[in-house]
């Protein structure tokens, strides 16, 4: 039998199982030799799961011979470690979880097996998922395929690295301030944020509750459409879901650019996006026109750029309550000295969270601290009023609003590490959007100095499909998406 | 806005977070370096504005009180680092 071609979509694979070609069961242990081999150069997973893997995968070739339709039946995946895996170790890439093992499937991973996905590990990130490069990790830096000594982004790095370099089809990731978007653009793939409430948070490791949502990579708007029809809807563990019904989220997809209605915030990009993001995106406007969206140049969010500072304030602030739960006694890293269980509780925490987390939960404390709540969280949470607002205005002339994922394309690991101000401004354009609670997504767009440019599109409440729609119809006129990294070694 | 090293070392105590001299340093001037970013909110009126605290604008969701199944005491246990008698062993908090 002709060796099993890892490079296509998930959709492809879908056909190719269905058409006898192989076997789930080939498949992931052709996908699981791959992720082994490129775990030296990358660095992508915390954990590989073989024999999950591996028992998913046989009783997918069951349901295949059965004849099941469904898309993801026996499709290799990978889930951020952020996302409690039942028996399997989630340790959220930090040394205070290391060891965990969780008694419970997060309702995203429910879905996902429930659909006959076969996971295949465990992906890196950020510790916490509080970063934008993935080098937040107690397990170390994952790189990025197109460049090895550049980071991939974060804090989904791993999710987004093993399916930029061929290890994966699909993964999924959670963002809560571009966390999936942004390793989206900066490795070439396309990743979605959904609607805050479309996507169960049931089972995932909190970080900031009222703005984290899981969602899916893919290299393709239809593999993405399909990977979000499988994990979104309500859920009664999470009362912050919303029942609102899931749509095919390919319903759009005949009409191409037809009706869409694009805005532009220029003024949101006069400084600090690179000449050759800013050069990409120019053109994907142009591409947008030329087959027949209108676009809108010089639309106002003028309250979009006090995204940041309102985002520093509300993410570390429920951080530091949210995480409040380690404290050596009931999971988890236990520091076993200590004078008194106070010391013991400050000893497991100053030693289980790395320098970023500490730095997180620290601002969040001052923030919510006696006599500067007024000035910081309640003023964060009214701006957070008028972001949203400016949205609502905006959408009322335009269906979506385009902007660079990220000002930059992907940084070498380390220039920015000590340097948490600069690190922050790589989310410039992703923030405003999890303030706001909208959808949005990065597809490929280019490339600057060799490396990947993503476009970001945002879109009104519960409207993925139009995202999509519009990825998929700029899919169909460029081929950026296909564009794949150098190949790495495989041993 | 700078903070000081007793300020830091306070906010370090009120998160339960033990911090060597060198880290009260660094987070001294990075805290401080981030405090000085969220300047701007100043200058951005708000008196008329209320709060947002989740963008769906839900409402008291409730579901009905029914007894479901719920996590065995070994299972709720597994991941504890110290137990007794099926019980999470703490250090004493009283001296």
């Amino acid at each position: 039998m002709p060796p099993i071609d890892l490079d296509v979509t998930a959709h492809e694979h879908a056909r190719r199982l269905r058409a006898g070609e192989y076997t789930a069961r080939a498949l992931a242990e052709a996908t699981l030799a791959r992720v082994r081999a490129q775990e030296p150069s990358l660095n992508a997973y915390i954990t590989v799961t073989d024999a999950l893997a591996l028992a998913q995968a046989e009783a997918a070739d069951t349901r295949l011979k059965a004849g099941d339709a469904g898309p993801l039946v026996g499709i290799p995946v990978g889930v951020k470690d952020l996302l409690s895996t039942k028996g399997v170790q989630t340790t959220a890439a930090s040394h205070i979880l290391e060891g965990f093992v969780p008694v419970l499937d997060c309702t995203v991973v429910e879905r996902l097996n429930a659909a006959g996905a076969v996971t295949i590990g465990k992906t890196n990130l950020d510790e916490f998922a509080m970063g934008s490069s993935t080098e937040h990790s107690y397990f170390g830096p994952t790189k990025n395929p197109w460049d090895l000594s550049r980071v991939p982004g974060g804090s989904s790095g791993g999710s987004a690295a093993t399916v930029a370099s061929r290890g994966v089809p699909i993964s999924i990731g959670t963002d809560t301030g571009g966390s999936i978007r942004q390793p989206a653009a900066l490795c070439g793939i396309l990743g979605l944020k959904t609607t805050y409430g479309r996507v169960s948070r049931f089972g995932i490791v909190a970080f900031a509750s009222s703005l984290d949502q899981a969602g899916p990579f893919g290299r393709d708007a239809l593999d993405v459409a399909n990977l979000l029809g499988a994990i979104a809807g309500h859920d009664a563990h999470d009362s912050t879901t919303v029942p609102v019904p899931v749509p095919d989220y390919t319903e759009r997809f005949a009409r191409g650019f037809d009706g869409l209605r694009v805005g532009v915030p220029d003024s949101l990009m006069e400084q600090g996006v690179d000449p050759g993001v800013r050069e990409a995106v120019e053109q994907a406007i142009a591409t947008f026109a030329a087959n027949g969206a209108q676009v809108k140049r010089g639309i106002e969010l003028p309250a979009a750029r006090a995204a940041l500072p309102v985002y520093y304030i509300i993410a570390p602030s429920e951080a530091s309550a949210n995480l409040a739960r380690y404290d050596g006694v009931k999971y988890g890293f236990s520091y076993p000295d200590g004078k008194n269980a106070e010391e013991a509780m400050a000893e497991s925490r100053g030693r289980g969270f790395g320098a970023e987390v500490k730095r997180r939960i620290m601002l969040g404390t001052y923030a919510l601290s006696a006599g500067y709540y007024d000035a910081y969280y309640l003023k964060a949470q009214k701006v957070r009023t008028l972001i949203q607002r400016e949205y609502a205005a905006a959408f009322a002339d335009v269906d979506l609003i385009l902007t660079p994922t990220s000002p930059g394309v992907a940084f070498r690991i380390g220039e920015k590490v000590d340097d948490p101000v600069a690190m922050y401004l790589n989310d410039l354009y992703t923030i405003p959007v999890n303030i706001a609670g909208i959808p949005g997504i990065s597809i490929p767009c280019g490339f600057s100095e060799g490396l990947p440019v993503g476009l970001q599109l945002v879109g009104r409440p519960f409207e993925e499909s139009t995202l999509l729609q519009a990825a998929h119809a700029y899919g169909s006129v460029t081929d950026w998406h296909q564009r794949r990294p150098p190949a790495l070694p495989e041993a | 806005m700078a903070l000081t090293a007793e300020e830091v070392r306070h906010i370090a105590t009120l998160a339960r977070v033990a911090v060597s001299p060198e880290e009260v340093e660094r987070l001294r001037v990075q805290l401080s370096g981030i405090l000085d970013q969220f300047q701007m909110l100043n200058d951005i009126d708000t008196s008329d504005v209320p709060p947002t605290a989740q963008s769906l604008n839900l409402h008291s969701v409730q579901r009905h009180d029914e007894v479901q199944a719920s996590l065995p005491r070994s299972e709720a246990l597994k991941n504890a680092p110290r137990t007794e008698d099926g019980y999470i062993r703490v250090r004493a908090v009283l001296d």
